[in-house]
């Protein structure tokens, strides 16, 4: 199975071809095209799943290259596939969720005029998302990275002739270009100092130390800049929201689950290459993301708002997680929070097709009416709220746990666990609130709540599937083991894998090279730093277990200092869960005082702190600072441009033209006087002589013979004498 | 020295030479044409003395046998055999004798008058040495030559053709007319 | 037979060749000029090879130089045909219509 994984992407891809050019001639214009497409890239993602389920290998890799385009012996870039367990996981994710997407889009899309092109923008999505998840350059990651960026634009701008959506549409681009551009400045720094761009060869290149100190740390930095745009990090954050102005299937799918989690997925896979200075860069952007973004969460009114803030907040903690170093806590965050989050979007989108309002003022006592979508709903609630035994509270405490370590560590960081501690309870809040608001109390529109239904089995099908994958048993164990943070390229020493990295090479094609191995400890002695003054074998026996939770100048602890590690972990991860526990807790019980029993009114207390509310319920006036700033800065600019066009640049265009007026006027004199002075009287001296010399010509041939003959002669003459 | 051979030479310089002035002074055409022929064979005699058998050969046979005989051709065809004027009366006589006398009288005295380095003559068949240069030092001249042979064939058919196409065409268009 | 006295015999035919060409009206005479002009050069060219070098560069020269007439006497020919056509008569003095 696995040696068919390069032909994941392509089926997408044909079904977009398709359906672009002849859906609409299709029975039932085409949908199932694309949804059988999809179904098979999600049996295939399983086959290769359980391939390396199987394998149980922490070190699996499935490497495929194939020579692309070289330029010489400079500028080689190869194609392939690079599948380890976070891109079969990744891969997992990506088509349940895509797959359960296609199926609720039969239902919700409906009738719509242009059902043929949703599903083609969705398999042209589709077709981004997975080779996006499957290469193994940053060049193949950047061209799939920039096609997710466009299927996102298209699908957000689907109903483009309402202006709110084709706004979003561009605003999502355009957010989405300033983060690619520092994507771009990254890859080509890395290019530029290591010459390659594949994962592995840049690992090594780095390991070699062709890249390193600050610009290594600005090419992380670079390379995270997509990251926050694509997975709208502080203060790229502004588009996602916007984007809800889409579908809402397209909401679930690529603003929520998948899309822009590519950015936590970039972070993951290119991890090596961060030093600890742009780790503690990305930890912070995600802290105030998370917190900036539960807050504005919490007044929100607009369904698919508060659930958009939500996933910003939750990207947040992704984010956070990989700074603080909790790997794995990140990425098994990426894969719960696809399941709860397009659990919950499409929730929210059967609600919205039932009552046809995205305000949930106007909701209320849904649950009589939609028990499937409830009780679906409730679930990946308590599972985004991070109660036990739901998938939420695993990661989620994980991330904690991380960062409570990190904290304990650096005591001056301890902010990125209370930050995350104190929004984990804000979350909860916010999200029982919608909870209530929504589906809890006394219907508040009759005329609303009177038509509202149950959707059809293609909407709820797909909830029930996504309400089953939030319990936390189906992650638990296997994640840990599998998923394990690679060791950074750019101090070798202070890191090993547990086992020299074996390539995966069972079964495969002959093409295919071996994966090139991580750089190993007895390979590479460890750079003898003068402050430590420890033999270089030292780090080698400890360095296992001290990678496993390694801080930024992990290398070189010494036993004692990681046994200390292990059981600082431990204890991390316990206060972490019970912490987090009472502060969901807690977050849930305010959510029902307030809005179920109604013992405190929200309108008061919005009142009571007015400027605070009014401050959150903009936004924290993101959108006007970058209208105040950036927008109107650049229009100021184009003034002074079009001012400095329209006066200095056309000044000297019509100055130039005068002073062209006047030479030609000089120049037109010259020539009437001089050169045709001078032109007429060449011709007439060459009239007049012509008219002379040509009585030389006789056409007399013994003339010339005479002429040709006698000049020899003469010159004879003068020679000879 | 002196022998048969100085006399057959001479013979054969002054049977080129007296032949050559007749060339250029008998009026008739025809007459001249003759004389040309004697002065081709006498200069064909001198080959041999120079140890040149295969140019002699070659002098017969191309000129007396080719291009004398297109001479003559072109004298029939050129002119009117009923006309009593074929014979060809000359002039500007006076300046031409002048230079050419002059030009004769440098051209000796310095044929006479200057010190050629010269080396003992050797006499050997030559015929087989020239072939085997022109088939190989003189291969791209020759293969020129025969170019230029065919080309100056096609050329000399081309223009002695008679104008025939414009008048078939008409006569064509008439008959159809 | 020395140099001298071929070479004396090769002028005197160029010379004569010369006079042909100047004072001749018909075109066929003037060819005939020119022919005894082209046999003065050859002359030149075997005997100087003959007497001053080994090498057989001369004869193959005149060679090349006999050729070369065969073919001039061929397209006179077919010019002078044309000519004759065209004007009626082979007199060079009547083709000048190219005349400055």
């Amino acid at each position: 199975m696995i040696r068919y994984a390069y032909l994941i992407p392509f089926l997408p891809l044909s079904s977009f071809f398709v359906n672009i050019a002849v859906g609409k001639r299709l029975p039932r214009k085409g949908d199932w095209l694309s949804l059988a497409t999809i179904a098979a890239c999600l049996l295939m993602s399983i086959g290769i799943f359980y391939e390396v389920f199987r394998a149980y290998d922490p070190n699996f890799r499935y490497h495929v290259v194939v020579p692309w385009l070289s330029v010489g012996n400079r500028f080689v870039i190869d194609a392939g596939i690079l599948i380890d367990n976070v891109t079969a996981v990744m891969l997992l994710v990506v088509t349940i969720v895509s797959t359960l997407v296609h199926l609720f889009s039969i239902g919700y899309m409906h009738g719509d005029p242009r059902y043929n092109r949703f599903f083609a923008y969705l398999s042209i999505f589709s077709f981004s998302m997975l080779g996006l998840v499957l290469s193994e350059s940053l060049f193949f990651i950047y061209i799939f990275w920039e096609l997710v960026g466009l299927s996102s634009y298209l699908l957000i701008g689907f109903w483009f002739e309402k202006k709110s959506a084709a706004d979003a549409g561009k605003k999502a681009f355009i957010v989405n270009r300033v983060g690619d551009f520092g994507f771009l400045i990254g890859i080509l720094i890395i290019f530029s100092t290591c010459g390659v761009l594949g994962y592995d060869q840049v690992f090594q290149a780095i390991g070699q130390g062709k890249l390193s100190g600050t610009l290594l740390t600005l090419a992380g930095i670079g390379v995270f800049c997509g990251a926050i745009g694509k997975s709208a990090q502080f203060p790229l954050h502004v588009w996602l929201p916007d984007a809800m102005e889409g579908p809402t299937p397209v909401s679930a799918l690529i603003h929520a689950a998948t899309m822009v989690a590519a950015g936590v997925y970039l972070v993951g896979r290119v991890y090596p290459i961060f030093t600890p200075d742009a780790l503690l860069f990305i930890a912070y952007v995600g802290l105030i993301t998370l917190f900036i973004a539960a807050t504005i969460a919490v007044t929100q009114n607009d369904i698919k708002r508060v659930l958009a803030y939500s996933t910003v907040s939750q990207l947040g903690y992704m984010v956070m997680g990989l700074g603080v170093g909790g790997y794995t806590a990140g990425l098994a965050h990426l894969a719960t929070h696809a399941a709860f989050k397009a659990c919950l979007f499409l929730g929210s989108g059967s609600v919205i097709h039932a009552v046809h309002s995205q305000d949930i003022r106007e909701m209320g006592a849904l649950r009589r009416k939609m028990p499937i979508t409830f009780v679906t709903f409730l679930i990946a609630t308590l599972a985004i709220s991070g109660v036990p035994f739901f998938s939420g509270f695993y990661s989620k405490d994980m991330i904690l746990a991380a960062a409570l370590e990190f904290g304990m560590k650096h005591p001056q960081h301890m902010i990125f666990f209370l930050g995350g501690l104190f929004t984990a309870g804000l979350t909860a809040f916010y999200m029982f609130r919608l909870v209530i608001l929504t589906f809890f109390g006394k219907p508040v529109d009759h005329h609303k709540f009177d038509h509202a239904h149950e959707s059809p089995p293609s909407m709820w099908v797909p909830l029930v599937v996504l309400a089953a994958l939030c319990f936390s048993f189906w992650y638990s164990g296997w994640f840990g083991t599998l998923i394990r943070k690679p060791a950074s390229a750019a101090n070798p020493a202070a890191v090993s894998s547990p086992a020299p990295a074996v390539p995966a090479e069972r079964g495969l094609a002959p093409m295919e090279h071996a994966a090139v191995p991580a750089p190993s400890p007895s390979r590479e002695p460890a750079p003898a730093e003068p402050g430590h003054g420890q033999a270089p074998s030292h780090g080698t026996s400890v360095a296992g277990e001290a990678s496993h939770a390694a801080g930024p100048s992990a290398h070189g602890e010494s036993l004692a200092e990681a046994g200390h590690e292990a059981h600082l972990a431990h204890q991390a991860h316990a206060y972490a869960m019970y912490s987090s526990v009472t502060v969901g807790a807690l977050g849930i019980l305010l959510a029902f005082v307030v809005y179920f029993f109604g013992w405190i009114d929200p309108a008061r207390v919005a009142n009571a702190v007015k400027p605070l509310y009014e401050f959150l319920l903009n936004k924290w006036y993101f959108d006007e600072l970058y209208e105040a700033t950036v927008i109107e800065g650049s229009k100021a600019f184009s003034r002074f441009l079009a001012w400095f066009d329209l006066n200095v640049v056309d000044g000297l265009v019509n100055l130039a033209a005068r002073l062209g007026v006047f030479l030609s006027f000089l120049v037109g004199k010259f020539d009437n006087y001089v050169v045709d002075g001078a032109v007429n009287g060449v011709a007439t001296v060459t009239i007049s002589s012509g008219s002379v010399l040509r009585r030389l010509q006789t056409g007399k041939l013994y003339h010339y013979v005479f002429v040709l003959a006698g000049g020899a002669l003469i010159i004879f003459i003068i020679r000879a004498f | 020295m002196n022998g048969p051979s100085d006399f057959i030479f001479y013979a054969a310089a002054a049977l080129t030479v007296g032949s050559a002035i007749l060339v250029a002074t008998l009026p008739n055409i025809i007459y001249a044409a003759v004389a040309l022929l004697f002065a081709f064979a006498g200069v064909a005699g001198l080959y041999v003395f120079l140890s040149a058998d295969f140019l002699a050969a070659t002098q017969v046979l191309v000129y007396v046998g080719g291009i004398l005989v297109l001479i003559l051709f072109a004298v029939f065809l050129s002119n009117r055999l009923a006309d009593v004027k074929i014979s060809n009366p000359g002039h500007f006589h006076l300046p031409a004798a002048a230079v050419c006398l002059v030009l004769f009288g440098v051209l000796s005295y310095t044929a006479v008058s200057t010190p050629f380095a010269v080396k003992t003559a050797v006499y050997l068949p030559t015929t087989a040495d020239i072939g085997e240069m022109l088939m190989t030092r003189y291969l791209l001249p020759f293969e020129v030559a025969s170019v230029l042979l065919l080309a100056a064939l096609i050329g000399a058919a081309l223009l002695s053709r008679p104008e025939r196409g414009t008048p078939e065409k008409a006569d064509m268009e008439e008959g159809r007319g | 037979m020395t140099l001298d006295k071929f070479l004396v015999v090769a002028a005197a035919l160029f010379c004569c060749g010369l006079y042909t060409v100047m004072t001749r009206r018909n075109a066929v005479a003037v060819l005939m000029g020119v022919e005894l002009i082209l046999n003065a050069a050859n002359i030149n060219f075997v005997a100087f090879s003959h007497f001053l070098s080994r090498v057989m560069g001369g004869q193959i020269f005149a060679v090349f130089v006999i050729v070369l007439a065969a073919a001039e006497a061929a397209v006179a020919l077919a010019i002078f045909l044309r000519l004759f056509a065209t004007t009626g008569t082979v007199e060079v003095d009547t083709a000048d219509q190219l005349k400055g």
